[in-house]
């Protein structure tokens, strides 16, 4: 019905799931997934008992255990009584309601945006919320894809809906190829510091162009994992072959009959030659070299090659204010060069870089090597499942090797709300999502990077390169 | 939900742009499974330092915060609207929020108003001078008054409407419960949901995974 409008990827997707559209109200859009964890379900399930309602679609629903549990001993109780209370609220709950959960302990347990996707529950097309704000990882599928509040969680529960007003429409387009060392995680981590944290406010990004059609899924996932750090709705990518292939076979992909049906519809979701955004931002892969933050927003990024910035280098009062307090909380002078700032902790996980291919790209650089005496090294899969596949290649025997702790799955250290954090001026390369004042812990100060700079880094014990490593012993 | 029209109250100006929702209330909080109880985690860490605004006793029983651009990015948690109102705001005043920040006000009844640069500032000169200044946030006439100082304030159609109404969407929503049924008999049976295919028989459901079973059968999905 809507074939003679042309219509970006986005609008396509938005439409589909219309369940009523007025005149000055949002749309009514309906939820094709809905993932819950620990965190952000308590109070939306008492708001159901106490209304008397139920949970529409809990065939819709799946719940897993990843913010507040520790990655040790994840096989004995959980020590902390005020997580255990919020864990065995969720146990409670989804039994309570019907709903299919992961514990810790189980398998298929892990960082819910890892989760999704390795269940084969992400498709192409669909429509997913969560209470997290990272649920735009799921956009790499050509999902749309959102975080919400706990109100939402439960209006979703409720009616496996949500109201929605359509955000505009914007473009990025990642145009030639990545060098070699230059990750998925350094060209978001450039995007953001070009266009600001705000950058993205108000709109849908599709990420496109031949950078983008080159990355393998799990590269999508860190790009669309960080829409929300530049203040986009969500972020999608047009499914595609590589789209197809990750999906084929696992648990929950159509199989047989209902695959070709569902590929055929898949080949549809693509922006129309004619359709028109209301933003258009390029980038050129090329220019792109390895990003670390200085500051305590993920727009304060710098070439790993360069300088940390004055207050006088920004333009508005405003920034000057935002960088000098910055550097007053990361403890750093400006001028210096981003290589010589040393690290206590490395951290490779989270829901932006967990993932196999991340603990492969990792354990690459650690292979024959130690690492500084200096530095402490978490490397944290993002799931059971990531787990398994890493110990089956052998990885977790390099990580050992080389001096880190191989641990259990789990949001981690990603934020400081489990035993996993850093102590009070505590320096940290991550290869998570925030640097935020007190993300890791109350007073520790984190440099985002991708996982090849974290494992360069654990290496020397300062911010470095996998091209600055002399050559292995 | 209750009500909003029009609030009067004294305001805290929090000179400072991207509060992010970490700032609002730590993760540390985050695990109390309540709805109210959460105005000790309000902007904890800033709260060491005895110069921060909000330990001026000056300010004590504000109700309007007046903060810059990009209030509320970050975490999706609703638990910093909660802290906001169980400290005792009402509303918060930024020339821009975060997307998420500003769906869990409007569904919790906390007013978050858009008001441009130029008025916030003023807002913080007029406060500074005299912080027992009565502000009055106006939802019917979407303005913003300090006694013969006034500007426009912007709240989208739909959250006002709620707000002023005090109505909870859930129950709007739930009176298209017809129209929701119809949209599900049209869904591609390709969908997925979340029951596990009889394929896959939850064997591992439960079961602990400890550190000496690493090497797991291929039980990878492949």
């Amino acid at each position: 019905m809507h074939s003679s409008t042309p219509r970006t990827l986005a609008e396509k997707v938005w439409d589909e799931h219309v369940v009523s559209r007025a005149e000055g109200k949002p749309d009514l859009l309906y939820i094709d997934l809905h993932l819950v964890h620990e965190v952000t379900s308590p109070q939306a399930f008492e708001g159901l008992r106490l209304s008397g309602r139920t949970v529409r679609r809990p065939d819709l629903t799946l719940a897993t255990e990843d913010h507040n549990v520790p990655t040790t001993d994840v096989d004995q109780p959980i020590a902390d009584p005020v997580s255990l209370a919020q864990i065995n609220a969720l146990r409670a709950n989804c039994a309570e309601f019907g709903v299919r959960l992961h514990p810790l302990g189980d398998v298929e347990q892990g960082i819910v945006h890892v989760v999704g996707p390795q269940l084969g529950l992400t498709q192409p097309g669909m429509t997913i919320v969560c209470g997290d704000s990272h649920t735009s990882t799921h956009g790499a599928f050509g999902a749309l894809a959102f975080g919400i509040g706990t109100s939402e969680v439960e209006h979703v529960l409720a009616t496996q809906t949500l109201p929605q007003v359509k955000p505009k429409n914007m473009a990025v387009t990642i145009t030639g190829q990545l060098s070699t060392g230059v990750t998925a995680k350094d060209l978001v981590l450039t995007l953001i510091a070009q266009e600001t944290t705000s950058g993205g406010q108000g709109y849908i990004v599709e990420y496109r162009g031949q950078a983008i059609e080159s990355l393998s899924m799990e590269a999508r996932m860190t790009i669309c994992n960080m829409s929300i750090e530049w203040g986009a709705k969500a972020g999608l990518i047009a499914p595609d072959d590589t789209t197809f292939r990750y999906l084929r076979g696992r648990p929950h992909a159509p199989a047989g009959v209902d695959w070709d049906r569902a590929v055929e519809y898949w080949r549809t979701l693509v922006t129309d030659d004619e359709a028109t955004f209301d933003k258009e931002v390029v980038i050129d892969a090329t220019t792109v070299t390895p990003l670390v933050t200085w500051g305590t927003n993920p727009g304060q990024g710098m070439a790993l090659g360069g300088n940390v910035p004055s207050p006088d280098d920004f333009r508005t009062e405003a920034e000057q204010a935002a960088a000098k307090r910055a550097l007053h909380y990361m403890g750093l002078t400006a001028g210096t060069p981003i290589r010589e700032i040393t690290v206590d902790a490395v951290f490779v996980g989270s829901c932006t870089n967990g993932r196999i291919e991340d603990l492969r790209a990792a354990a690459d650089i650690l292979r024959g090597r130690k690492i500084a005496d200096s530095v402490r090294m978490l490397v944290v899969p993002g799931s059971v499942r990531v787990r398994l596949q890493a110990e089956d290649e052998g990885l977790d025997i390099v990580f050992k090797d080389a001096g880190a702790e191989w641990r259990g799955a789990g949001c981690s250290m990603c934020l400081g709300m489990n035993p996993d954090q850093l102590a009070p001026g505590e320096r940290c390369a991550s290869t998570s999502n925030r640097n935020f004042e007190g993300r890791q812990g109350e007073g520790g100060r984190t440099h985002l990077v991708s996982p090849l700079v974290a494992a360069a880094t654990a290496v020397t014990g300062h911010l470095t390169a996998p091209s600055d490593l002399p050559a292995r012993v | 939900m209750d009500k909003f029209r029009s609030h009067t109250g004294t305001a805290l100006p929090l000179r400072r742009g991207n509060v992010d929702t970490d700032q609002i209330i730590p993760a540390e909080y985050l695990k109390r499974i309540t709805r109210s109880g959460f105005a000790d985690g309000l902007f904890a860490a800033w709260k060491f330092d005895q110069d921060f605004v909000l330990n001026s006793a000056e300010y004590g029983g504000a109700s309007v915060l007046v903060a810059g651009p990009d209030f509320g990015v970050g975490s999706s948690r609703e638990h910093a609207v909660w802290a906001l109102q169980d400290y005792g705001f009402k509303a918060v005043l930024s020339p821009c929020f975060g997307d998420i920040f500003s769906a869990n006000a409007g569904k919790s009844g906390l007013l978050a108003a858009v008001v441009d640069l130029p008025a916030i500032e003023r807002l913080w000169s007029i406060t500074e001078a005299d912080p027992a200044t009565e502000v009055t946030v106006d939802l019917v006439d979407l303005a913003v008054r300090a006694g013969s100082w006034s500007a426009p304030m912007h709240v989208d159609d739909y959250t006002r409407w709620r707000m002023l109404e005090g109505l909870d969407d859930i129950e709007i929503t739930l009176g298209q419960q017809a129209d929701i049924t119809r949209f599900e008999s049209s869904r591609p049976s390709f969908k997925p949901a979340t029951q596990l295919p009889p394929q896959h028989s939850p064997q591992h459901r439960g079961r602990a995974i400890t550190s000496s079973e690493t090497r797991s059968p291929k039980a990878v999905h492949s």
